[in-house]
């Protein structure tokens, strides 16, 4: 699904009276809610999300700075349970790129031409689908183009392996303990009980 | 002291001293691993991240370096009647839910917890300043991207998501990417009338909000040298909206001054320790920034955004944009698209722009001295006729402090609004709200499409100017204000 626009920030992904629940489902309903519906609450036939023509997408092309402002990982619950697995832009907010990770959505990032060649290729076949290939970093457009997208490998690797992070780190405890003591005689004042 | 005294080593900058003094694993092909120091806590970004230490039967590693707090969904509501804050009701079930949960979580887990009836509870951006918890040196997060306000006393401060926040509290550490380093020198005189405020809205304007993306940012300068601590953790709140990972200022006697004493600062042999240490943190005589940007003070004026992102911003003196005249066809879109939300014409000059709403708060501008900024311009004025205006302190210390001071008894006599502390309509999750179409001058961090309210028009600026906005009843020349 196409977003034509530029620095879409999380307030714009999930408003923020969206962010009430304890839980970390019950999201796809908020998602982009404030361009999704009319005020009267009926859906808005002119946003993309509503269109017929992008029923169903798994992948979000965004123009550049997506996911800017608040770091609710709430926009990225919202994306990944409405349904979109990936997202396609230029370049992204610090803070949303690494909550993408987190919770399984694959940002890919790409320069500016290529995104609009994209964006030019959804406006002439709207239900063109893209083949994304993670291990060869690879998005593979209808007519047979490749484009090549750089990516860390650390998250790369944690996204095929679907890691748990907090596991990972907490296999490394005697290393955490070993910085704790040596921390204590350099700076106790950090460790001081409250 | 690993950092101190090695002649051999490097000229390193502020930030890869501290980033350097917190890595506990550093292999090359994966992310660092980084000590957290201090970890703030509130009621929307937390309760997943402890179900989720619950279900995986998990402890928190350091509750001592943890500190709760609720901010985002309580009321501001005067108590009158009511006596205490947690008599207050709630603007709804599922935020009293939030807030009954952060409490539940903190005792469940030992965590130091600040509750809506303690007086030091308040937005945790300032809370966490003025007891002292926030301290030089530190790495600091939170589940809330203004965290960055905390660099401004030379520490490592930056927002994260609630996945993170889980992963803190089980390790006390986190997975990070190096960032790269930029320089934003201010130098130069700042002129009468403007503020802090006006320096991070100028910049901005300048990078755009995509400008520090990938970089934490270091201020320095005269200019922001001579800025109090509260007028740098403005400067250093605002980094997130120029997309940077966090924001920086080197500490020196005017932190020190200010952290001497605070409840949960070092006393002391340790205080004394804390602060030569805290001396060996500024950047090296010689360290080399990625990127440098200089700005000259002397050419800011007041500021006043116009648009529905920060870096939409121009002088007070001057006139909403017409889209035609930027370049990029990008922008030209953008601006249209800006000024249809806003319900602006191109040319309309921004003095001449009326007001429905203004509120003073949040954590970028609710701590005493915007206050004392605010009720100095209101004094023996009224607010518009046409004008709701609300003031919500940061905390309830600030606001204990506003009301001995008098403060409060000005904001009141003028007609505005003097509310307990939260964050409030800066994103409007408490019940503060604007209406659709209601134009508010705000000192808030964002003016994004409906963040105060769905259909509501912010315009950003600083305390000054938003207490003479809501006077005037459109927004006016500090610098003339008598």
């Amino acid at each position: 699904m196409p977003l034509d626009r530029a620095n879409v920030d999380t307030d714009a992904i999930i408003p923020a009276k969206y962010l009430k629940s304890i839980k970390r489902t019950g999201f796809a309903e908020a998602l982009f809610a404030n361009w999704r519906y009319l005020p009267d609450g009926s859906i808005n036939p002119d946003f993309a999300l509503n269109q017929p023509r992008y029923k169903d997408s798994t992948v979000l092309l965004a123009r550049e700075n997506f996911g800017c402002g608040s770091s609710r990982e709430h926009a990225p619950w919202a994306l990944n349970e409405y349904g979109f697995k990936t997202i396609i832009s230029a370049s992204y907010a610090d803070i949303f790129y690494n909550n993408c990770f987190n919770n399984g959505i694959l940002p890919i990032t790409l320069p500016a031409e290529d995104i609009d060649d994209l964006f030019a290729e959804v406006e002439a076949e709207p239900r063109m689908r893209l083949k994304i290939d993670l291990v060869d970093q690879t998005v593979t457009a209808p007519g047979g183009r490749v484009f090549h997208f750089e990516i860390d490998q650390f998250k790369k690797d944690c996204l095929l392996k679907g890691l748990d992070n907090i596991g990972w780190t907490l296999s490394f405890d005697e290393k955490i303990s070993a910085y704790e003591e040596n921390r204590k005689n350099e700076a106790p004042w950090l460790f001081a009980a409250s | 002291m690993t950092d101190g005294g090695a002649a051999a080593q490097q000229p390193r900058t502020m930030f890869e001293k501290i980033w350097e003094a917190h890595v506990v694993r550093d292999e090359p092909g994966q992310s660092t691993l980084l000590y957290i120091d201090r970890h703030l806590v509130h009621e929307v970004t937390s309760p997943q991240a402890f179900e989720g230490l619950k279900v995986s039967g998990r402890k928190v590693r350091r509750p001592d370096a943890t500190f709760g707090m609720v901010d985002h969904s309580i009321p501001t509501t005067p108590l009158g009647n009511y006596g205490k804050r947690s008599n207050v009701p709630v603007v709804d079930n599922e935020s009293a839910i939030q807030m009954i949960t952060m409490g539940q979580n903190a005792a469940d887990f030992g965590i130091n917890f600040f509750n809506i009836d303690d007086l030091r509870n308040g937005i945790v951006h300032v809370t966490a300043p003025e007891q002292g918890i926030t301290l030089p040196g530190m790495t600091i997060v939170c589940g809330d991207s203004h965290t960055a306000t905390h660099g401004a006393f030379g520490s490592l401060a930056f927002g994260i998501g609630t996945s993170e926040v889980e992963h803190v509290l089980a390790s006390q550490c986190l997975l990070q990417t190096r960032a790269k380093t930029m320089e934003i020198r201010v130098d130069g005189e700042l002129p009468f009338g403007c503020t802090a405020k006006d320096i991070v809205l100028y910049i901005i304007g300048k990078i755009g909000t995509g400008g520090g993306t990938g970089y934490v940012i270091e201020y320095t300068g005269s200019a922001i040298r001579a800025l109090s601590m509260e007028g740098r953790m403005t400067v250093c709140n605002m980094s997130i909206e120029a997309g940077a990972r966090a924001g920086m200022v080197a500490p020196d006697e005017t932190t020190f001054a200010y952290l001497e004493g605070r409840p949960f600062a070092p006393k002391g042999e340790e205080w004394e320790k804390a602060v030569a240490y805290w001396r060996s943190l500024t950047t090296d005589p010689g360290a080399t920034y990625d990127t440098v940007v200089l700005l000259n003070a002397a050419n800011i004026l007041p500021q006043v955004t116009w648009g529905i992102s920060p870096g939409m911003v121009t002088d007070v003196t001057s006139e909403v944009p017409d889209p035609e005249s930027f370049a990029e066809p990008a922008k030209r879109e953008s601006a249209t698209r800006a000024l249809a939300y806003m319900g602006l014409t191109p040319g309309t000059k921004i003095q001449d722009i009326m007001l429905d709403r203004v509120f003073i708060g949040s954590c970028t501008n609710s701590r005493i001295e915007d206050l004392r900024e605010a009720a100095k311009v209101a004094k023996g004025h009224k607010v518009a006729p046409t004008v709701y205006a609300m003031v919500v302190p940061g905390s309830g210390l600030v606001k204990e402090q506003a009301e001995q001071e008098g403060l409060d008894i000005i904001f009141k006599a003028a007609g505005f609004d003097w509310r307990e502390p939260g964050c409030s309509m800066c994103l409007a999750m408490n019940g503060d709200k604007l209406q659709e179409g209601e134009r508010c001058a705000s000192t808030s961090n964002r003016n994004f499409e409906g963040r105060q309210g769905k259909g509501g028009r912010t315009h950003l600026v600083s305390p000054a100017m938003a207490a003479a906005a809501a006077i005037a009843g459109h927004f006016v020349d500090i610098r003339e204000w008598s």
